[in-house]
């Protein structure tokens, strides 16, 4: 297999308050392969957008990196100077963002912020970064874009906007995007187009995606492969198709279960009891364990890690005991 | 856009009227002008044709409708006390107004949102943290305080600067300007100092607060994960951002300077218009300060007309644009 083009292991961010310290990631760790689109779901909180800034390094203070790495096409990017990751945002690594409303400078034609980005990341003359802008803005589909490169960004509506965003984020030809929820602030009949556009030119391009969204629809369309988070940690990753058809870990489970189908003949949707725990009560053991109904004494005391059952991961303890519950024969069912 | 500019222009015309209303009333309460200019040994007979003379019989519309016909031609009357044009009067004393108040407004612009964008960047530093105490005790500090001690430091103690008056002044034309000469110069320091100080710490602590809000918004975290550089997302993105908010707070402030330089004038004995006024009260000498009233708005109007300007250059959601015409 060649080398990933990202590659986190371990990675560990901790929020540092007066009171307590916070973990709002917890020895995560994944890989994504060239042009590989991984979607990443879970409940609000359970540390997806987190996971999207710290590849990027953009955690805000009082949270920090306080362990594990992040590699880039086997280049490690979790510790350079400042000066350094910024070459590195946008160049390597785009982002694109949830509010396609608030993403661009109000004040600043769409043209300069793409010129800006342009010449920040190559050598282009003013001429030559606006021909490429102009050549951008026609690729994420807005038309008449010598005109309309001129607009400012309260003149694009919603959907244009965030093509405007996605321009922004492939100016310099990032090896790898973070889409941070990309369709949550739009209308649905937005949403469609904006998976597909950034799907497509993701696939010309060779890019590899990290999905971040809670909309699982977007996911089965989309992704390759799916991460489910529960409070900061991984509790399942794999091959899109099963674990959305077939979940092992019984969070994952609850979370698909939750997903209202039009052909499905259940008559009403699961629900998993309880909330998520706060990150400052998170108990030790598995972090589900409070909700699992299929929790035993093991989940109580050891953190589960992830083991490969088939083509995916899961962290749960359900498939590690040798015989216990049956966790293997539920796959070959 | 044009749109915009006539309705600040009608709202400004609304004010003045309001004011210049405000202004005319003056002459019917604050004592009866024909006593006032005739004194009390007047006969009967003087006092009707006097009352005839100046249109007081005439209905009170009618004599307000005169009054803006002479205020717009900058006409204010006679001054009881000086019995000179309030018109002459005011042209007089307005050069030594106008450089102090522009003086100290630059003074605090500059330097207020210098310092402003260096506090809210180095937000942790010792220096920038000691500038914002500093701060607290300039917004705390009555003017003629400050006024009071930069004379007993610097013109009492140290004897670099005079304490009073204007220096010598340069003639061009009816102007009269303390810029050209070195005590006339030498003279503007503490005055301007005094005046521009308050607007300064304020100006700073808005520009501070205003930044550091704009640093948190999405665009600045956006324009970060393009790999902007710090400097560029600072001065940039941020800044044009923070100027929205801070040239409303901060016009209004320019009027303030302008129409109150009353202390100042009167800690520094300086010949403007806040010193014409001071005295004007003291001799209830109506026409000037009706006059001062009137100029008084005139300038609030005038900058948040200005105001009003700048926020269209500044913020493009303001302006029809052209070019985005489907």
């Amino acid at each position: 297999m060649s080398q990933p083009v990202l590659s986190v292991r371990d990675l560990t961010v901790e929020f540092v308050t007066r009171r307590a310290t916070l973990r709002a990631l917890d020895k995560i760790s994944f890989d994504i392969a060239r042009g590989e689109v991984l979607g990443v779901v879970g409940e609000s909180g359970a540390g997806k957008s987190v996971t999207g800034s710290a590849i990027i390094g953009l955690i805000d203070p009082p949270g920090r990196i306080a362990g594990g790495e992040v590699v880039l096409s086997g280049e490690r990017v979790d510790n350079l100077p400042p000066d350094a990751m910024r070459k590195v945002r946008g160049k390597r690594i785009g982002m694109i963002f949830q509010d396609p409303l608030t993403s661009l400078n109000p004040l600043y034609r769409v043209g300069e912020q793409l010129i800006e980005t342009i010449q920040t990341h190559t050598d282009l003359n003013a001429s030559d970064a606006r021909k490429r802008a102009i050549a951008l803005l026609d690729e994420v589909g807005i038309p008449a874009p010598e005109r309309r490169i001129d607009g400012y960004p309260h003149e694009f509506s919603g959907g244009m906007r965030q093509r405007v965003v996605i321009a922004l984020a492939l100016c310099a030809e990032p090896e790898f995007i973070i889409a941070d929820e990309p369709t949550t602030a739009l209308d649905v009949s937005v949403q469609a187009q904006i998976i597909a556009l950034i799907k497509r030119l993701c696939k010309e391009r060779g890019t590899s995606v990290m999905l971040v969204t809670h909309d699982m629809g977007v996911i089965a369309e989309t992704a390759d492969r799916v991460a489910v988070m529960y409070a900061g940690r991984i509790a399942e990753i794999g091959p899109v198709r099963e674990v959305v058809k077939q979940p092992l870990h019984p969070y994952a489970k609850g979370l698909m279960g939750a997903i209202p189908s039009l052909e499905g003949d259940a008559e009403r949707l699961v629900q998993i009891p309880g909330s998520m725990p706060r990150l400052s009560a998170i108990p030790p053991g598995c972090a589900f364990n409070p909700r699992c109904a299929q929790v035993f004494a093991r989940c109580h005391v050891e953190r589960p890690e992830l083991i490969p059952v088939g083509d995916r991961k899961v962290a749960c303890h359900l498939y590690d005991e040798p015989g216990a519950m049956g966790g293997k024969a539920e796959i070959a069912a | 856009m044009l749109a915009y500019i006539l309705r600040s222009l009608m709202q400004g015309l609304v004010v003045m009227l309001a004011v210049a209303f405000i202004a005319f009333t003056m002459f019917r309460f604050v004592g009866d002008p024909v006593v006032n200019m005739l004194g009390q040994e007047a006969t009967l007979q003087d006092r009707a044709e006097l009352t005839e003379r100046l249109g007081l019989n005439d209905p009170v519309p009618l004599q307000f409708a005169r009054f803006v016909a002479d205020a717009a031609q900058g006409d204010f009357g006679v001054s009881w006390r000086q019995g000179r044009k309030v018109s002459s009067l005011i042209v007089e004393r307005l050069p030594a107004t106008v450089e102090l108040a522009v003086l100290s407004a630059i003074f605090a612009f500059v330097v207020g949102i210098a310092l402003g964008v260096y506090a809210a960047i180095r937000r942790d530093g010792w220096i920038a943290n000691l500038v914002m105490s500093l701060s607290l005790i300039g917004v705390s500090l009555p003017t003629f305080l400050i006024g009071i001690g930069l004379i007993y430091i610097f013109a009492v103690e140290l004897r670099w600067l005079p304490s009073f008056g204007r220096g010598d002044t340069v003639r061009i034309g009816w102007w009269t300007t303390g810029l050209l000469t070195v005590s006339g110069l030498k003279s503007l320091v503490l005055p301007v100092l005094t005046l521009g100080f308050l607007q300064l710490t304020l100006i700073m602590r808005l520009v501070r607060s205003e930044m550091l809000e704009v640093m948190r918004a999405d665009f600045i975290r956006f324009a970060r994960a393009r790999g902007i550089p710090e400097r560029k997302i600072e001065f940039r993105h941020a800044l044009r951002n923070t100027m929205i908010p801070v040239i409303t707070i901060a016009g209004l402030q320019l009027g303030g300077v302008i129409a109150f330089a009353i202390v100042t004038e009167t800690v520094f004995q300086w010949p403007g218009l806040g010193a014409l006024f001071v005295n004007a009260v003291q001799f209830v000498d109506v026409p000037v300060m009706s006059a001062y009233l009137m100029f008084v708005a005139f300038v609030f109007v005038l900058t948040s007309l200005m105001v009003d300007l700048i926020y269209v250059a500044l913020d493009p959601r303001l302006r029809g644009s052209p070019a985005m015409a489907k």
